[in-house]
């Protein structure tokens, strides 16, 4: 090999390299700013709807001040599943474009299918988000309510003895970042 | 001329004397009226397991626990969710009473009646004050 092929061969790396960190570093910057909630609120049909009963409940506003925002329960952590999550996200886009929910009564006449969507996707993964902060193993039952311990005792135990779980977060703690659905039946599988 | 003269002094004095007296005017709670009232006491709502006795007969039971969590609102009656005639079983919880279903001819209804729809009317949770003013009321047992 001569010199000047090496040199090349050489820059065609570096060129490569350089251009590999600018286009991943730039796609994943990109899709770190829409996993903001201010990139979720720019939309009013979340900002008018969802975000202001988010407001009033435990996960926004507490004794200690932390908070969760919209991506910590709608979007996965893990980076596959977030890649999934943002290329389905082109759907809403799409609906944002045609204007399918885009004032409040639209919303509500939608509410129950909408939630509906989200619950059957918790219940798929085991209620992965909710997991992300909440875990069994560390919830000490006697500092909640005697209702909540009670109702959470068998789940504790199955998590603790490593266990299949019989229940996921979601089958009983739906709507409690945002008001439930006119029509929910509290009895119903959803 | 004399006598309006006695007359707006006597009324000067007793517009003196009052301001002087209202500023020993207490509230229930202790506060004066020229001054700020004291923060009322953080207290917490409470949970209380096995409910509340009532005080006396027909008195609509108080809510043993936390209600903030619960939305009541046209379209949702977040109470629904466990002390409904459906849930009640499920969920160990005390079901609505009878007449909650009934309208005011005495039909019964299927779904809560909308006259008795708003819980929080009659039913409310408990802090756990103490009474401003002490008293020896005794429930009827």
């Amino acid at each position: 090999m001569n010199e000047s092929k090496k040199k090349s061969g050489l820059f065609l790396i570096g060129v490569g390299i350089v251009a590999g960190i600018l286009l991943w570093g730039g796609f994943n910057t990109a899709m770190e700013m829409t996993n903001t909630e201010t990139f979720c609120i720019s939309c009013h049909e979340m900002e008018q709807t969802v975000y202001q009963e988010l407001q009033e409940t435990i996960h926004f506003t507490n004794r200690t001040g932390v908070r969760a925002t919209c991506p910590d329960c709608h979007v996965p952590k893990e980076w596959i599943h977030k890649f999934v999550r943002k290329i389905q996200a082109t759907n809403e886009l799409y609906h944002k474009m045609m204007g399918t929910i885009d004032t409040p009564e639209k919303y509500e006449a939608k509410r129950l299918e909408l939630a509906q969507n989200v619950w059957r996707s918790m219940k798929k993964t085991d209620s992965r988000e909710c997991r992300n902060c909440h875990k069994f193993v560390s919830m000490d039952l006697d500092r909640q309510t005697p209702r909540s311990s009670e109702q959470h005792d068998p789940h504790y135990w199955d998590a603790v003895d490593g266990k299949e779980p019989q229940k996921t977060c979601i089958d009983c703690h739906k709507g409690i970042a945002h008001s439930l659905p006119e029509g929910f039946d509290p009895n119903a599988e959803y | 001329m004399k006598k309006i003269a006695l007359l707006t002094v006597a009324v000067i004095t007793t517009m003196f004397l009052s301001t002087a007296l209202l500023a020993d005017v207490q509230s229930l709670r202790g506060d004066k009226l020229d001054t700020m009232a004291k923060k009322p006491a953080n207290l917490k709502i409470q949970n209380v397991k096995g409910g509340i006795e009532r005080s006396f007969k027909l008195q609509p039971p108080m809510v043993p626990h936390e209600v903030d969590k619960y939305e009541v609102n046209l379209k949702i009656n977040g109470c629904m969710k466990c002390h409904s005639e459906e849930t009640y079983e499920k969920e160990k919880a005390p079901k609505v009473g009878d007449s909650h279903y009934e309208d005011r001819n005495g039909k019964v209804l299927k779904t809560i009646s909308s006259r008795r729809y708003f819980c929080n009317q009659c039913h409310a949770p408990q802090m756990g004050a103490d009474p401003l003013v002490q008293n020896n009321f005794q429930g009827a047992k």
